[in-house]
């Protein structure tokens, strides 16, 4: 049982680390990460994809914030 | 002691020591400075083993999966704070927080094993990149001694400014300075997952300079755009209470 709830902790820990209050946020990062993965694989310079998306992301979650009165 | 392998190595490991005390000190003042320096001593004790089990094996052991996944979490975590912190700023304004004053933190009552861990990720990442550069100018000269000793000056002076750091950064308020250190986490969540990803940053290490003016820069520019957002958005009246901006996470 106590094993059950460490367990149960140590993955909503790292549920909250990564995803928060905003999900979507983390799925933008994940899909820029690949993203960035595939542009290198092909040979084509990726250091902007990870800024834009960290920008893009931001602004996106911030606005879907403020509109939901948080 | 081979002073030219003695003085790359202090100005090579410096670079990631940096890094390193920069990560501490700013989880320390943020939200605990006691899960800020036991993650860092955790992080140095698995520094330490790995160092004792592997010693000059340490060359091989590869980097960039180390630094794509903890740029990554730091990526994701740092966002949040960043987020958190253009919402609050623009809510309370700059100002708040200066000195004792006391604001809402999402800081637990307990231990703060999230500052814990972004403390121990940097501290074992950065850590095992000094090692690594010990192992390689030192055994590139056969003067593992003194590279051994360069960064471990590195280290201590550099640990010791981050710490005498501490007085100057604590008088940020705190609002600011959480927008600030959300800024710097994901500046270097970025630099290290783009490194892990083999992804070639323009100005090589100076990316982490130019990737933080733009993030700050950018957090600027949203601290204004939301507060004009705010005033387009009508207030809640159906809970009877205000609600409290961005104060999720």
């Amino acid at each position: 049982m106590i094993l059950w709830r460490w367990a149960r902790a140590f993955v909503l820990f790292w549920v909250d680390y990564i995803f928060g209050d905003d999900w979507t946020f983390a799925a933008v990062i994940g899909a820029a990460l690949l993203g960035t993965w595939g542009l290198v694989e092909a040979g084509v310079p990726a250091w902007w994809l990870l800024p834009l998306a960290v920008l893009g992301g931001t602004v996106l979650s911030v606005r879907r914030a403020v509109l939901r009165g948080r | 002691m081979n002073a030219t392998v003695f003085v790359s190595t202090f100005l090579a490991a410096s670079i990631e020591v940096v890094e390193m005390v920069a990560i501490v000190v700013a989880v320390g003042v943020t939200r605990s400075w006691r899960a800020a320096l036991l993650g860092a001593g955790a992080g140095l004790l698995l520094l330490a083993i790995l160092i004792a089990a592997l010693g000059v094996a340490l060359k091989g052991v590869p980097l960039k999966p180390l630094r794509l996944v903890v740029g990554a979490l730091l990526l994701t975590f740092g966002a949040q704070w960043l987020r958190k912190g253009i919402l609050l700023v623009s809510r309370d304004g700059w100002t708040t927080g200066i000195g004792e004053e006391r604001v809402d933190e999402d800081v637990p009552l307990g231990f703060d094993w999230q500052g814990f861990v972004l403390s121990f990720k940097g501290v074992s990442l950065e850590g095992l990149e000094v090692a690594v550069i010990v192992v390689a100018f030192g055994a590139a000269a056969d003067a593992i001694g003194s590279a051994a000793i360069g960064a471990a000056a590195s280290v201590l002076l550099i640990g010791v400014l981050g710490l005498a750091s501490y007085r100057l950064v604590a008088r940020i308020p705190r609002r600011a300075l959480q927008l600030l250190v959300g800024a710097m986490l994901v500046t270097f969540g970025t630099f290290w997952a783009g490194e892990g990803l083999s992804v070639d940053w323009p100005g090589d290490e100076l990316a982490l300079v130019w990737l933080a003016t733009l993030y700050v820069v950018a957090a600027l520019i949203l601290v204004r755009a939301v507060s004009r957002w705010r005033r387009r958005v009508p207030p809640r009246l159906e809970t009877g209470r205000p609600a409290p901006a961005g104060a999720a996470r």
